[in-house]
């Protein structure tokens, strides 16, 4: 029942907010932020009842808890919720992201600011599409939840964002789209094949029974639908675009989130039901990944905005956890699942601050900015945490997941995987060059023009409260990585046992 | 014998339509006929949903030969569908009625008539009554889409609707006689029987290869298939919004039934020929609506595409069941394809109603720029379009429109046409694009500050109506797939 709950508050807040009258548009908004807190709370309490603690023998997925009816027979679609030590963490990452951007946006909405109920009421139902498809343990469910996210990210882009947002939201919905409808056809192929679409039952017998041509293009649909999510180099255009015009709330549920509903997919329903075929691609979906790292740090060397500068080290970020994933084994899948977590919390941070930035010196151009921390010491300084961080300093979250990565595909061997794990290690390089690059433009050297004048220089209370919890959760995964690596160690084992490279 | 109360929808239907004639003479009030022709379409839907739930009957039947006039689920349903539109036509149709500019006499009873050939059609058990009905559904329409005086592009659509039409139920007709000449059926099963028989190769062969192409090409013009659509843009522009909104639904589901009952019922046999070339059609239909209506600038030739694109997706199920080999069950596209059916009709209604609704009484369509700021005007009836319009896309909040892609998708890959159902979900991405463009139209600032336009009531109501059974069956699709699949 929790599970539903988690689903029907957020669902049901999100009418409300969105039915209150413009009059009401402050207390709307506080409305929303309660809704956010009560999902919060409800997630938190979910992970309290973690049923048997060891999966049973010979089954890929076992829920702690699970809640299925029936919905249409028709398509094979099933009401089938559940909630294991993979998702679990995801689960508690969008609960948590949604209310910090849901209190962000109690005291600032960019423009007017007249509609900011509908922002938060569109923020609902993205957490609803993200945690639907982090809970479905059916694929047409999951494929429902999946689109559900779409629209409405449309929405907060078109309707908040910036100069050029009509044409960033379009592309946004546009390849994301073409993502999920061969999402779709990839969901009905296996169903087709396998007869159900129940996920645990397709995962507990290795793809159901499929012939290795049927895993062999349900993977490939898979791949390509969640490569363009995550997204994976050549797929990830519209990523910057969106991000670079997006408002910060939804640059971070984006970044934070929405992003890991591939890596979550390609681990969950690709790996889980097309293992055959898994086995098959892996090596292509490594070299993709590693060419996203290179060619994310590449680009980021050389960006001159500071919103693009972060949403293309996020193309970097999300190749160091694809290449993770592409290595089938427990140590890649590990870092995946903590480099997921890792990127959620401090990319979510690290927009939060170029939004902070952007709207006091309104600018986002590296060019035009530059001496923060003698303005600004307080933005200044969580600023450098944050890409330290990001960079991969042991210590903070960021380490395990790019760290282990390189470990996973080294420990592959054969030509292929030291070579791809070396080139990702030097990626690993270019990142910390790249964020240094932007801590010396940003907050370095004498105090730029329009840094100089900035309104308020101090961090207020809002953006501590917001900003805080993600500072510590990036401390504290980096110190215990067990915190979600001790969750995930036994689904992870359960999944591989099924895929027998 | 024949079994009169089989025939008592197709009796109420043409009595609406005597109905509304009388009362206009003898009343001659707006009101007065307006309320006939509701409460006439009213009465026929409930009286064909109540002889659904009896036992099947069937009447007008020739030993041996089968039943012309079969009362069956399906049949039933798709009754009940053509009486529902016609009532929610006529609740469109009221607030440009009372502006004066049509004749409201004429206007109901024709769209009566319209409504009576569709019951009919929904009961037709073979080709002769296949092909009259659907001529019954369809003669009313040259003169509705004429009916706006003073206005030429309403004249040029009725023209091109008139010809293009004609011709193709003579390419229909052409073909059924020819079927009729090779093997002396009509009747539905005996047709299929003959048909089973019936020599692949040599004269006859041939001769049924031809006539079944002939049958299905003379179809294809009434859902406006890809190439035989160039009709309908004209004709939805140039007639009166809510005659656009019947085109589009009532008159593309008389397509669509006509070749249902064709394909399913009497050519199954020979679908190794008709098949391939349903499936070409339906890639063709889907791929140039969308592509065109991405260009569009008027709001109803938007629709009109899109309506083009949306036979393909209708179309695809059963080109694709007959294309794949070794399949083993009809009933799979079949079930799919009234499914996808239904969920569109009922979206393109609220979509037509929207814009019946956000535009002045006397207004046609207008240019979709025309429709800036609605959002803010009437953010109701901005809200049901737009539910509409992402219905029609196939995406959530939309999920009627959602299932029933999916329902496509898993017939397409089911039947093992696995290349036509990735035509589908590409063309979905192309139909998003002209979609979220009207969309986001209606939430752009306005240009100046407009007067909200008066909205009759009725269509309100009616928009209403349609807007709340989308959400629900998108909530329950399975009431759909059930209905559709008995």
């Amino acid at each position: 029942m929790m599970l539903v709950a988690l689903l029907a508050v957020p669902a049901l807040g999100a009418v409300l907010v969105a039915l209150l009258p413009a009059r009401l548009d402050r207390p709307a908004r506080a409305l929303g932020t309660v809704v956010a807190a009560a999902a919060f709370a409800v997630s938190v309490a979910l992970g309290l009842d973690r049923g048997p603690l060891l999966p049973a023998a010979g089954q890929a997925l076992t829920p702690w808890q699970q809640y299925k009816v029936s919905w249409v027979p028709g398509l094979n679609l099933d009401f089938h919720l559940g909630v294991d030590g993979i998702s679990y963490p995801l689960v508690v990452l969008t609960t948590l992201l949604t209310l910090l951007c849901c209190v962000y946006s109690m005291w600032t909405v960019p423009g007017d600011g007249a509609r900011g109920r509908l922002l938060v009421a569109l923020l609902l139902v993205i957490e609803v599409g993200i945690l639907g498809t982090f809970l479905a343990l059916d694929l047409v469910l999951f494929f429902v939840f999946f689109e559900v996210v779409l629209l409405p990210m449309y929405a907060v882009i078109a309707g908040w964002g910036g100069e050029d947002r009509r044409r960033a939201a379009r592309k946004f919905v546009l390849y994301t789209l073409f993502g999920s409808v061969l999402l779709l056809v990839g969901v009905f192929v296996v169903v087709s094949a396998a007869g159900t679409a129940d996920l645990v039952t397709l995962s507990a017998t290795g793809g159901g029974g499929m012939a290795r041509a049927t895993q062999l293009a349900a993977f490939i649909l898979f791949a390509v639908a969640f490569a363009v999510k995550s997204p994976l180099w050549p797929l990830h255009t519209w990523l910057p675009d969106a991000h670079t015009e997006a408002p910060t709330v939804g640059s971070v549920i984006l970044a934070g989130v929405l992003l890991k509903m591939g890596t979550y997919g390609l681990i969950r329903v690709a790996i889980g039901v097309a293992p055959e075929g898994a086995v098959a691609v892996a090596p292509v979906l490594g070299v993709l990944a590693v060419a996203a790292i290179l060619v994310g740090s590449l680009v980021c060397l050389a960006q001159s905005e500071l919103k693009r500068l972060i949403a293309y080290s996020s193309v970097g970020h999300m190749g160091f956890v694809l290449l993770g994933i592409a290595t089938l084994s427990t140590v890649g899948l590990q870092a995946a699942l903590i480099g997921n977590i890792a990127h959620g919390i401090i990319t979510g941070l690290l927009f939060f601050l170029a939004g902070a930035i952007k709207d006091r010196t309104h600018t986002g151009l590296l060019a035009e900015l530059g001496g923060l921390r003698e303005t600004a010491p307080g933005l200044a300084g969580v600023l450098g945490f944050a890409a330290i961080a990001s960079l991969g300093l042991p210590g903070l979250a960021g380490f395990w997941g790019e760290a282990f990565a390189v470990v996973a595909s080294l420990q592959r061997g054969g030509t292929l995987w030291t070579v791809l794990g070396v080139l990702a290690a030097v990626g690993g390089a270019l990142t910390a060059a790249y964020f240094m690059r932007l801590l010396r433009r940003v907050t370095h050297g004498p105090a730029a023009p329009a840094v100089a004048t900035t309104a308020a220089p101090r961090l207020s209370t809002y953006e501590l409260v917001s900003w805080a919890p993600l500072v510590v959760l990036a401390l504290a995964v980096g110190l215990l990585p067990a915190l979600v690596l001790g969750l995930s160690a036994d689904p992870v084992t359960a999944l591989l046992a099924e895929v027998s490279p | 014998m024949i079994d009169h109360v089989a025939l008592l929808p197709a009796y109420l239907a043409a009595g609406t339509a005597i109905l509304v004639f009388l009362a206009d003479i003898l009343v001659g009030r707006r009101g007065a006929v307006l309320s006939c022709g509701a409460l006439g379409a009213l009465a026929t839907a409930a009286v064909a949903a109540w002889l659904g739930t009896r036992a099947d009957r069937s009447t007008f039947c020739v030993d041996g030969a089968g039943c012309s006039y079969v009362v069956d689920d399906t049949a039933a349903l798709l009754a009940v569908l053509f009486a529902l539109l016609t009532l929610g036509v006529l609740a469109f149709s009221a607030g440009v009625l009372r502006e004066g500019e049509l004749p409201s006499g004429e206007y109901c009873f024709l769209l009566a008539c319209s409504m009576t050939g569709g019951v009919v059609l929904a009961h037709a058990g073979d080709l002769i009554t296949l092909i009259v009905a659907l001529e019954t559904l369809t003669l009313p329409l040259y003169v509705l889409v004429g009916l706006r005086r003073r206005v030429l592009e309403s004249a040029e659509g009725a023209v091109t609707f008139f010809i293009v039409s004609v011709v193709a139920t003579a390419v229909t007709l052409l073909g059924a006689a020819l079927l009729y000449a090779a093997t002396g059926a009509v009747h539905f099963d005996r047709l299929a029987a003959a048909l089973d028989a019936a020599p692949g190769g040599g004269p006859t062969g041939r001769l049924i290869a031809a006539s079944v192409v002939l049958v299905i090409a003379g179809l294809a013009f009434k859902v406006a298939a890809v190439p035989f659509h160039a009709w309908a843009p004209a004709a939805y522009d140039g007639a009166p919004v809510p005659v656009a909104a019947y085109l589009s639904t009532a008159s593309k589901l008389g397509g669509v039934v006509a070749i249902l009952y064709v394909t399913v019922d009497a050519l199954q046999p020979r679908l190794d020929v008709a098949g391939p070339a349903l499936a070409v059609l339906a890639l063709l239909t889907m791929t140039v609506g969308n592509l065109v209506a991405l260009r569009q600038r008027r709001m109803v030739r938007l629709l009109a595409w899109s309506s083009v694109a949306q036979a393909g997706y209708i179309l695809a199920p059963l080109g694709a069941f007959t294309v794949a080999s070794g399949r083993a069950d009809i009933g799979l596209a079949v079930t799919a394809t009234v499914a996808y059916t239904v969920f569109y009709v009922l979206m393109e209604l609220a979509a037509f109603g929207a814009v019946v609704a956000l535009r002045p009484a006397d207004a046609d369509g207008g240019e979709i720029a025309d429709y800036r700021g609605a959002a803010r005007r009437s953010p109701w009836i901005a809200g049901a379009f737009v539910l509409a319009l992402v219905g029609l896309a196939g995406l959530p909040p939309g999920l009627a429109g959602l299932f029933a892609k999916v329902a496509i998708v898993r017939s397409l890959l089911g039947g093992g046409a696995g290349w036509l159902a990735v035509a589908v979900a590409l063309n979905a991405v192309i139909g998003l694009a002209y979609y979220v463009r009207v969309a986001a139209q209606l939430f752009a600032p306005a240009p100046a500050a407009e007067t909200r336009a008066r909205v009759h009531w009725a269509a309100a109501a009616a928009l209403a109506v349609a807007t709340v059974v989308a959400v629900v069956i998108g909530f329950a699709p399975q009431l759909v797939l059930d209905v559709a699949a008995s």
